[in-house]
């Protein structure tokens, strides 16, 4: 652990206030958008289909060109000639351009950019774009799409299933013989998204004769999409710069998907010699960004009498839009290694359908598949106890993986480095007052009125392990020698000291409003013994000038474990530089020095002391009074990268993340018997992240979190007609929840430090985004309980619940 | 006329003179021609307010209303608040209450609440909520916005 | 998100305005609070190729009480109208409807005469003037002429004024001493339009009732007059039984449309519980008896 000589209290487990608030508060924030880092930048407009399918005949750019302010127009025919398509995660010969070239798959796909003097010229001009379209048959359900007449989206494919995996673990088929009871049930998760209120943003810069591209972006990561788009534009990769503002105006994962408008973006200043700026606008955001999958899920349950589950079946069509875009499959597969959840269960068969359909695209969205998976399972608990007239909490406790067996090793591969389940849980219960809340409802269906309580557990996933991703190719094609394994999850942090003391760290992390300068310069101020406010951090991603790898970025819930534990580790590789040195200035061996509160001094306290300010003067202004072989300057970089993250087995197991935190929560709702609005009663949240680094923060992550769940379970979703038109393509139908519909939430923790972090701490950035779904649902299940309605399909919408009730009824 | 036309207005306490198409949004004229990035653009159809400012001393959309119409306003945006170079009590219980995560609502929370407080110097929780639900935050569950406007409304009420 | 080129004329009286109108012969749009029109520009999908901004004629924006009538000047912001005094004090129904229209900062600049000569059929306005049997006046280069609130609704987002037309004003009866009133609404977020919106107002004379008025919002293509339902009420009183048969028979009246938030039947379901609800407010609490 840190620090340990430190006699000072530490700012790790503090609500520091935020460094990066004065900015932002104040007008002065930097997102993409605000400062055009390159003069006469010039404004592009993405021409997109209004046909959800539909082969393109040709192009006449002419009256666009002829307009005024106009100085090019790229199309679909230049994307085919000077861009490769983008690799994909599945072998399933998908080309996927970054625009349409032979036909258009979905609503709003880019056709062809404009490029003109600015944003009101180049959408003027790109009215006047005409692209010749034959319209094809649209299918927007996946399972639709599978059937053998449906229309065919990809020629080169053959069919609409982009990938299948059945995957076994254990032996499910003994598992359903062996039941005593076998629970059914068939869900639908919608297409919802994030809707971060800042839209994409992408500038770029080709210098020609230095064959360089400057790509600006408020992409958060996964860099391995650097590499990707190096490929499509056919450039080397240290000809291709990413930059990354200081600031992102929120993400949720969304961001993670812009790259393939670098790319374009990118091409486009290739192609006109000029600095091109493109800010997506609402309507081609809510068109054409990302969004989560919509699912089809079959699930089926094996269980004994007194509530031991045996095994699942799992069987998912997952709905990725019109082609199927990097990381998808992921929206089947980042999950693999906690596929069980919380549960001991050891048997399970997975059968995951990856279809494509006339709708946009998907990718990662808070929680990425998680809110599935836990949907469903939490829904399918549920409906055990009922079947068993258990208690809801019974049955869970009754499977949960006990805290005497952790480190966890679940049947598909996760490793689950630490919790207390059942403490947690017990935790919940304790803070929504469970059994008083049962009492009301006793009361309240005595008096004929609708009041509910749901229970949802899950393991919450962080850091993911990039090669969870292989899951999706047959183990036979990953056994061949030419097919490289992935594996993965690091990231990088240099500390400097300046001649004066104080401390620059700079770091390779793309923040959307998590606060990371905060929380480094707590990280760092502990290591040395300094206050926050002597650190300086640096955060703004640029792949020429940072330590990176593929893995980086702010994704999955990175940072609170590998980024803040590069900080650590460099802050600590710097301190015993310190040490060293001030030892050597001392003459005396480093055996007999030790560094507390800032200051490197003799142990026992006689003799001269060097603080952090000493020493940093000495070695910038007299480099050579550093010992021989010692490194001159103060400076270290450290790459923090974790070890259980390994290639996916030839059984398909995997750890697809690295840390596992917990979350239990008790909601109770009530249903207006009018007008079958949802009314929440009583939210309760605990979480397990590990070691919380800043509570503050941390708290609002949660409070992030859940409101993203509330929004996908009861108001948003992404609506298509039978001819895949979208019918929200506004944020008047797009309905993002405000704060009348948030809810109150009670907030605690449970902390059982990861053992594989520097500083215990796991993520949650993504936390109740994955459990509210499943915790309303279970909720209006359970007031709906004496009707016998239950809930399926989310989002819980009052004309939806009211239909269900009226059906019910009759 | 589609030519170009003359705005005159003041932002911040400060005259600022331009030229551009009547087409030109307001919020747009704020951003590109008068440099103010503060304020930002979430929607450009009015739902989201993170483009909110005062217009003659009243909250609205800077995405709705064209540049021209704003000739010989007194327009205040997120950089004018500051007072004496310290936060206005408002921006400091953002701080304080982590009334804000990304910063992208915050310009338009901070307005929209500002306008509010003085409609309603006194206000209960859901009427805070209700007030705050003219303007998306997609980061915070509007948790901590509510507290910090809670927080602001007695010190505000006592200045006024 | 920009809107096409247009040319931009801010007149300062009504002529001016009735003038340049008739210039562009239908080709131009009236810009009031802009709060319904901008975001349709924004999207293109309002394409004018002028827009004649009233924003500029001071003449168009005030609050008078005549003859039993408060008139409004079509400019009149509908936050005007919420911190009215004498709307509170004599249309308490538009105050409370106007709470319910967007948020603060949306009525900042969106007007009375915008919002009607809108016609979103779920919007609260509409609703209000149609229940208590308003009217609007229009001027245009035939002259002036007043149109009863019932006349004035086609159909989605289409009244009977013509391009050439300008609403000036609009007039709603004064509620009479000692009215009840409600505006119940129900939509999936603080501020949307409604799913339903129902406004009501009853007039009470010892057991009986007097008057009443329902209308709705949200229920329809255009707004509703529910006079039917309302005669069973001033016919039976306010007790349960007969509020009871006067929302079924408001939720026979209306023919709703069914979209992505919510479906036909539910709406319809709506109509009649928020009526019951705002009849049972507006009533107010000795309504249950008898
Ligand atoms: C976020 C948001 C939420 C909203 N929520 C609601 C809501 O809940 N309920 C609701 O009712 N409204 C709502 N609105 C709409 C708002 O009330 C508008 O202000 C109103 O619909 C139109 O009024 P306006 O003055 O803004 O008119 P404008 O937008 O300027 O004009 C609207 C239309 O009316 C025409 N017009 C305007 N004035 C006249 C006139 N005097 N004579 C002839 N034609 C005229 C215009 O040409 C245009 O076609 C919302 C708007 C937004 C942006
Ligand atoms: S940008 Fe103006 S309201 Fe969204
Ligand atoms: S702080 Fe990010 S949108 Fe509100």
């Amino acid at each position: 652990m840190m620090s340990p000589e430190s006699t000072r209290e530490r700012w790790i487990g503090r609500p520091v206030k935020r460094v990066e608030d004065h900015r932002l508060l104040t007008g002065r924030g930097t997102y993409i958008d605000d400062h055009p880092p390159v003069a006469n930048v010039h404004a592009a407009a993405i021409v997109r289909s209004p046909h959800a399918h539909a082969r393109i005949l040709g192009y006449d750019v002419s009256a666009a060109l002829a307009m005024p302010g106009v100085v090019g127009v790229i199309t679909g025919a230049d994307v085919a000639a000077s861009t490769k398509p983008f690799g994909v995660g599945v072998t399933a010969p998908v080309h996927y351009y970054c625009a349409a070239t032979d036909k258009a798959r979905f609503v709003g796909e880019p056709v062809a950019v404009v490029v003109a003097k600015n944003r009101y010229l180049a959408e003027d001009a790109a009215e006047a774009v005409v692209v010749h379209y034959e319209p094809l048959p649209a299918v927007v359900d996946p399972e639709r799409a599978l059937e053998p007449d449906a229309p065919v989206l990809h020629e080169t494919v053959g069919t609409n299933l982009a990938g299948n995996r059945r995957l076994v673990y254990g032996d499910p088929d003994r598992a359903f013989a062996e039941a005593e009871v076998v629970i059914r049930e068939r869900f639908r998760f919608p297409k919802y998204a994030s809707t971060p209120i800042e839209t994409y943003g992408v500038i770029a810069r080709w210098d020609g004769l230095d064959g360089v591209l400057t790509v600006w972006s408020n992409f958060m990561g996964p860099f391995i999409m650097h590499p990707l788009v190096a490929r499509v534009l056919g450039l080397p990769e240290n000809r291709l710069r990413f930059i990354v503002p200081p600031d992102i105006g929120g993400s949720f994962g969304i961001k993670s998907s812009i790259y393939p408008y670098m790319a374009l973006i990118g091409l486009a200043a290739m192609k006109t010699g000029v600095a091109v700026k493109w800010i997506e606008d609402r309507r081609e955001h809510l068109l054409a960004s990302s969004s989560g999958t919509d699912r089809v899920a079959y699930r089926e349950l094996a269980a004994r009498r007194d509530g031991t589950i045996l095994g699942m079946r799992y069987r998912w069509i997952d709905n990725v839009g019109g082609y199927i875009r990097s990381p998808e499959p992921g929206c089947s597969f980042r999950p693999t290694g906690n596929f069980v959840g919380p549960y001991a269960f050891q048997h399970l068969e997975v059968d995951a359908s990856v279809v494509m359909t006339n709708k946009s695209l998907t990718g990662p969205n808070r929680g990425y598949a998680c809110g599935h998976l836990y949907f469903e399972t939490e829904g399918m608990i549920d409906r055990l106890a009922a079947t068993l007239g258990m208690d809801p909490v019974a049955v869970r406790r009754k499977n949960l993986i006990p805290a005497t067996a952790f480190p966890y090793r679940t049947p598909t591969g996760g490793l689950y480095d630490s919790g207390d389940y059942e403490a947690t849980l017990d935790r919940a219960l304790e803070h929504a007052d469970y059994a008083g809340l049962r009492r009301r409802q006793v009361e309240a269906r005595a008096a004929g009125r609708w009041f509910g309580i749901g229970v949802a557990l899950a393991v919450d996933p962080s850091v993911s392990n990039m090669g969870y991703v292989a899951t999706a190719l047959d183990p036979q094609f990953r056994a061949k020698p030419e097919y490289l394994p992935k594996s993965g999850a690091m990231d990088a942090a240099t500390v400097k000291v300046d001649p004066l003391g104080r401390v620059t760290a700079i770091m390779a992390t793309t923040p959307q409003g998590q606060g990371h300068q905060t929380v480094v310069s707590q990280i760092i101020a502990d290591e040395l013994g300094l206050r926050p406010e002597d650190v300086t951090v640096v955060d703004e991603m640029d792949t020429f000038t940072r330590v990176w790898s593929i893995s980086s970025g702010t994704y999955s819930s990175r940072f609170g474990s590998v980024g803040a534990g590069a900080a650590a580790l460099a802050a600590r590789k710097l301190r015993a530089k310190l040490v060293d040195y001030a030892a050597h200035l001392m003459e005396v061996p480093v055996e007999q020095v030790e560094f507390r509160d800032g200051t490197a001094r003799m142990k026992g306290g006689q003799g001269p002391s060097y603080t952090v300010k000493d020493l940093a003067g000495r070695a910038h202004w007299n480099a050579t009074s550093m010992p021989e072989g010692m490194e001159q300057g103060l400076q270290a970089t450290a790459v923090f990268g974790f070890s259980v993250a390994g290639a996916v087995d030839a059984q398909d197991r995997v750890n697809s993340s690295n840390t596992y935190g917990f979350i239990a929560e008790v909601m109770a709702v009530e249903i207006d018997r009018a007008t079958a609005a949802v009314t929440i009663d009583k939210y309760v949240t605990v979480h397990d992240a590990g070691t919380i680094i800043n509570p503050m923060i941390a708290e609002g992550q949660i409070y992030g979190g859940a409101l993203h769940g509330l929004g996908g379970a009861m108001f948003e979703e992404l609506a298509y007609d039978d001819d895949g038109q979208l019918l929200t393509g506004t944020f008047m139908d797009y309905l993002v929840p405000t704060a009348s519909e948030a809810p109150t939430i009670d907030i605690a923790h449970v902390v059982s430090p990861s053992p594989l972090t520097p500083l215990g701490s796991k993520g949650l950035g993504e936390s109740s985004s994955m459990t509210v779904p499943a915790v309303l649902a279970n909720a209006v299940s359970d007031a709906l309980a004496p009707l016998g309605v239950r809930i399926t399909q989310l989002p819980i919408t009052p004309s939806r619940l009211w239909h269900l009730i009226e059906d019910a009824k009759t | 006329m589609a030519e170009p036309v003359t705005v005159r207005l003041t932002v911040n306490g400060v005259g600022h003179e331009g030229r551009c198409e009547p087409r030109k949004l307001l919020v747009d004229f704020l951003r590109e021609d008068l440099a103010l990035t503060g304020t930002h653009v979430g929607c450009e159809h009015g739902i989201c307010g993170a483009c909110t400012v005062l217009i003659d001393g009243v909250a609205a959309r800077s995405c709705i209303m064209l540049a021209v119409q704003a000739d010989g306003a007194e327009i205040v945006t997120i950089e004018g608040l500051m007072q004496d170079g310290a936060l206005h009590p408002l921006q400091a219980a953002f701080r304080e209450h982590h009334g804000l995560q990304c910063g992208f609502c915050t310009p338009g929370m901070l307005m929209t609440a500002l306008d509010f407080l003085r409609v309603n110097p006194t206000p209960t929780e859901p009427e805070i909520r209700e007030a705050l639900s003219a303007v998306l935050c997609r980061c915070t569950g509007y948790h901590g916005i509510v507290k910090a406007v809670a927080a602001a409304a007695p010190v505000l009420a006592k200045r006024a | 998100m920009k809107p096409v080129k247009f040319e931009y004329h801010a007149p300062a009286t009504v002529d001016e305005a009735l003038a340049l109108l008739g210039r562009y012969g239908g080709e131009a749009k009236i810009l009031a609070g802009g709060q319904s029109l901008m975001p349709l520009m924004n999207f293109r999908l309002s394409r004018p190729a002028a827009l004649i901004d009233l924003n500029r004629i001071a003449s168009l924006a005030y609050i008078r009480e005549d003859d039993g009538h408060l008139a409004f000047g079509a400019m009149t912001r509908q936050r005007t109208v919420e911190f009215s005094p004498v709307v509170a004090q004599r249309l308490p129904l538009l105050r409370e409807a106007t709470r319910w229209v967007g948020h603060l900062p949306i009525r900042s600049r969106g007007t009375i005469g915008g919002s009607i000569a809108h016609a979103d059929p779920a919007a609260e306005y509409p609703a209000v003037l149609t229940a208590l049997d308003g009217e609007v006046r229009v001027r245009g280069p035939r002259g002036e002429r007043v149109l009863k609130a019932s006349d004035l609704f086609v159909t989605y987002l289409t009244t009977r004024l013509e391009p050439d037309e300008i609403l000036t004003e609009v007039r709603l009866p004064a509620m009479p001493a000692g009215a009840g009133h409600a505006f119940e609404e129900f939509a999936r977020r603080h501020g949307d339009f409604a799913i339903v919106g129902i406004a009501a107002m009853v007039v009470r004379d010892g057991g009986r009732c007097r008057q009443a008025r329902l209308a709705t919002a949200g229920a329809g293509p255009v707004p509703v007059r529910l006079r039917a339902a309302e005669e069973i009420l001033e016919r039976d009183g306010l007790g349960d039984r007969a509020i009871e048969a006067a929302t079924a028979r408001a939720a026979e009246l209306v023919s709703p449309d069914a979209d992505i938030h919510a479906s036909a039947d539910y709406r319809r379901h709506l109509t009649r519980v928020l009526a019951a609800r705002a009849l049972r407010r507006a009533a107010g609490p000795g309504a249950r008896r008898g």
